[in-house]
């Protein structure tokens, strides 16, 4: 599972709009990060057990098969768009109903995903998705450490240290940024699956396109619907959000929170004490 | 993000240059590989978008793995380990990123697993990596000996080697040793053929080798008992998977220390023969130089692109007597010499490997059916070219880098001269730039016939042809005075050369730097007419540089008597 996020590493002024929505125009959409750590899991789960494939499920626009084919061209072998204007607002609890709904159509041994998308920072959808699946989850993962018939064993990476936990298969994972970086893009991949279109991509492209890319199968990105997935309509987008935004603040600092220090030693230490004793640091 | 490909305007106007079109059509032929490979292109524009697209792969590895890696690599420099060479960790990050790209076998067809490009596409590979670690680059542009495998071995050694090449193994060439450096006919290394076991067998030893442990190597050797001079000398290649040569140990080097230069022992190392006995030197030793050359001119484009852009952030950054040091007039000035250094060796590197791409490519289809009496006009015209100016290319911009690095520390004042900064880094490894694959006064040897045979004045007419803009009418002008210079001084030199042999030797790099002067300004002033916003403004630099340069040059030999050469005996 992978998400295509607004990047908000890379802030303007323009990031919000009045609404207190996020402007998605004035912010590239990216890859989001942990899903590529997780992706590289995904591929890595691919490359010892050998007989396996590594598809890329994202629910969003048309736009969003751009990480599908991105993904493909790191080492994926296709991907699914969930797609349609009935998805539209959902929160995580609408997202993770969608795409269980998916991902009982699909029906895959293991599901990686990110831990958490750069856009709301919630976590949530990954640990939601495997409940709804009825499936044990390992959060935090940062190495896959074995897999081996109906068991996966996994490093997690926790606050105070790591641990190593074995998991029944099929499993959902959610993957920390410290786990190893996504490969980069592989020159014959990209090459090859450059013209991979998604239903919807395909139905718009120009006439040329649509015949070379309707003569190769791996060219295609399959598309679902809401009705494809057979969901119930009540749990799907703004109606099966409860999540309600209330407002959005700008929080601006100002300059009297700031404070003015000598370099000396003891008032270095106060500071210390100070920032130790409200938690800010240890 | 750093992205080496997208941040660097000048390298993508490279590859739209109008050349690429009958590039791309040699390199494809028809585009039959289509039919066949799911990578292959499907027409001209297909194949120029998956170029665009590989060298953002590069572009970004060089970006986000290899520069940052290059100063662990600098610092831990490659180890000798068991008779063989370790390298540094970042080196075999770097590696290993590059191969998960799958940017090994760059050039090679196909059928070999490589991805077809053209050797322009590969220059400017090489370029972002020797920017991004000019001595890694080395190691991975050495990849190019698999061109010479490719154009001279059976197709039996093809099938064994290109595809490991592909798949990225890294090359050597083994040519120098401690009594054969510029001087390679005295190349002593042994090879003996072993009838049992039907192999070539090779002892002796080898000095300078870059990468010298790679896994395939190709090896200088001499076949021919009793000989010599460069006739007894062959070609093998040596597979390190069969063992018999040992590292004895790696050179301490001023610069490009994640390079590993070694010092190699071969004892009865079995080797297979490339193309014909006694060929080894005369043919495919000057292919290989060639290809190398090339190289050289890429990476130092590479390092000077690096030093002005170090140079250039300091400048904006560094504040002295309240303002921004890039805003006094001395340090701008150097600043823009700088970028339009950098800009002049990239339009001479790429105009060189366009002329290369097209008559390589020639020459390998001429190996599959008879050319057409166009190809191979086509294909002895380009030839020619390449051949004039592949040692200005390496020339100029090894004495670019250079130049450019030695200002780039000065823009950096004290800061420069200590270890904090990139620039003392890049000074190092630029100063072998105009050393390694012949020096400086070796690529003058070379490109001294050319002034004589009317190569060089010979496209500087074809480019005269070219019809100019507004803005650059005046400089296309200034330059036909100036081409008027050169074949003046060439006639004096030639003439009195007739009376006092050597006079032509002493102005030879005199004359042949005019040439290039004269010859890269064309080619900016056709970018400059193409680009005004972007080029406009280095070229007139560029242009004033190079007249400062002729005159200079003009004025010291029409002033030089035929008795100056016993001054400098």
């Amino acid at each position: 599972m992978a998400k295509q996020v607004p990047d908000t590493r890379n802030v303007g002024k323009d990031a919000m709009t009045p609404e207190g929505t996020v402007n998605r125009a004035a912010l590239a959409a990216i890859f989001n990060p942990e899903d590529l750590n997780a992706l590289e899991m995904a591929l890595q789960l691919k490359d010892r057990v050998g007989n396996a494939t590594v598809h890329i499920l994202t629910m969003g626009p048309q736009r969003a098969a751009d990480i599908i084919r991105e993904a493909m061209f790191r080492g994926a072998d296709g991907g699914y768009l969930l797609s349609g204007r009935e998805f539209a607002g959902s929160d995580t609890l609408a997202t993770s109903y969608a795409l269980a709904c998916a991902l009982r159509k699909i029906n895959p041994d293991i599901i990686v995903a990110g831990r958490q998308a750069i856009d709301g920072d919630t976590a949530q959808v990954g640990p939601q998705v495997a409940e709804k699946l009825d499936l044990p989850q390992v959060t935090y993962a940062e190495e896959l450490v074995d897999v081996k018939e109906g068991e996966i064993t996994i490093k997690r990476r926790l606050e105070r240290g790591t641990e190593v936990v074995v998991s029944p298969l099929p499993a959902v994972i959610t993957v920390n940024s410290s786990a190893k970086e996504c490969r980069p893009r592989n020159a014959k991949r990209v090459m090859k699956y450059k013209y991979a279109l998604a239903t919807s991509e395909l139905a718009e492209a120009e006439h040329n396109r649509k015949a070379f890319v309707e003569e190769r199968d791996y060219l295609h990105i399959i598309e679902f619907s809401a009705t494809d997935v057979n969901p119930d309509p009540e749990q799907l987008g703004l109606a099966g959000s409860p999540t309600k935004v209330k407002k959005i603040e700008n929080v601006v600092f100002q300059a009297k929170e700031a404070k003015t220090l000598t370099a000396e030693d003891k008032d270095i230490e106060a500071l210390m004490q100070e920032l130790i004793a409200s938690h800010t640091l240890g | 993000m750093a992205n080496f490909y997208l941040d660097n305007k000048d390298l993508q106007y490279h590859l739209s240059h109008p050349l690429m079109k009958r590039i791309i059509e040699l390199k494809e032929r028809n585009f039959a590989d289509a039919k066949e490979y799911d990578y292959a292109p499907q027409d001209v524009e297909d194949a120029l978008d998956s170029y665009r697209r590989v060298l953002e792969i590069v572009g970004d590895v060089c970006g986000e793995v290899i520069a940052p890696n290059a100063e662990g690599v600098d610092h831990e420099g490659p180890r000798v380990v068991n008779d063989h060479v370790e390298y540094a960790s970042g080196t075999v990050r770097n590696i290993e990123a590059l191969n998960e790209a799958g940017l090994g076998g760059m050039t090679l067809p196909r059928k070999y697993d490589g991805l077809n490009m053209p050797v322009t596409c590969f220059a400017m590979a090489n370029e972002m990596v020797a920017r991004a670690d000019a001595g890694f680059e080395n190691i991975w542009g050495l990849q190019d000996c698999a061109e010479t495998i490719n154009e001279f071995a059976t197709e039996e050694i093809k099938a064994k080697f290109l595809p490991r090449v592909s798949a990225g193994e890294t090359c050597a060439m083994d040519l120098t040793e401690p009594d054969a450096g510029s001087d390679l006919g005295a190349v002593m290394l042994k090879a003996t053929w072993d009838e049992t076991a039907g192999v070539w067998r090779l002892n002796g030893c080898k000095r300078f080798i870059t990468n010298g442990d790679g896994d395939i190597s190709l090896v200088l050797a001499r076949t021919e008992e009793g000989t010599k001079d460069a006739r007894g000398l062959s070609m093998l290649i040596y597979d390190k998977r069969d063992g018999g040569v040992k590292v004895r140990r790696i050179e301490n080097k001023l610069g490009i220390k994640g390079s590993p230069t070694c010092e190699l022992v071969f004892n009865n190392a079995p080797a297979v023969l490339v193309g014909d006995r006694k060929m080894g030197l005369i043919k495919y030793v000057m292919s290989l130089m060639n290809a190398a050359r090339l190289g050289i001119a890429a990476q130092s484009t590479g390092l000077s692109e690096a030093a002005y852009r170090e140079a250039l952030k300091y400048a904006q950054e560094r504040e002295q007597f309240g303002k921004p040091i890039i805003k006094f007039a001395a340090v701008s000035e150097m600043l823009k010499n700088m970028e339009a250094k950098t800009i002049a060796s990239r339009a001479l590197l790429y105009e060189t490997a366009r002329f290369v791409d097209i008559y390589k490519q020639l020459t390998h289809i001429s190996h599959d059916r008879s050319l057409e009496a166009e190809e191979r006009a086509e294909m002895k015209f380009y030839n020619r070219l390449a051949d004039g100016f592949t040692p200005l290319a390496k020339m100029f911009a090894s004495e670019y880098a250079n130049e450019v690095a030695y200002d780039s520390i000065q823009i950096h004042g004290g800061s420069g001269y200590m270890k904090d900064y990139a620039c003392e880094r890049l000074y190092r490894d630029a100063r072998i730039m105009n050393i390694y694959e012949g020096t400086t006064q070796l690529q003058v040897v070379a490109a001294i016939n050319h002034v004589t045979k009317g190569t060089y004045l010979e496209q500087i007419m074809r480019y005269e042809e070219v019809e100019h803009s507004e803005a650059t009418k005046a400089m296309a002008e200034k330059l036909v005075e100036l081409r008027k210079v050169y074949e003046q001084v060439v006639e004096r030199v030639e003439s009195l050369d007739k009376e006092t042999a050597g006079y032509k030797d002493f102005h030879s790099r005199r004359l042949v730097e005019i040439a290039g002067y004269i010859i890269i300004s064309h080619i900016l002033l056709r970018q400059a007419d193409e680009m005004t916003e972007e080029y406009l403004n280095p070229t007139k630099i560029f242009v004033k540089y190079a007249t400062k340069k002729i005159t200079e040059a003009a004025s010291y030999i029409n002033e030089s008597e035929t008795s100056d050469v016993e001054l400098f005996r």
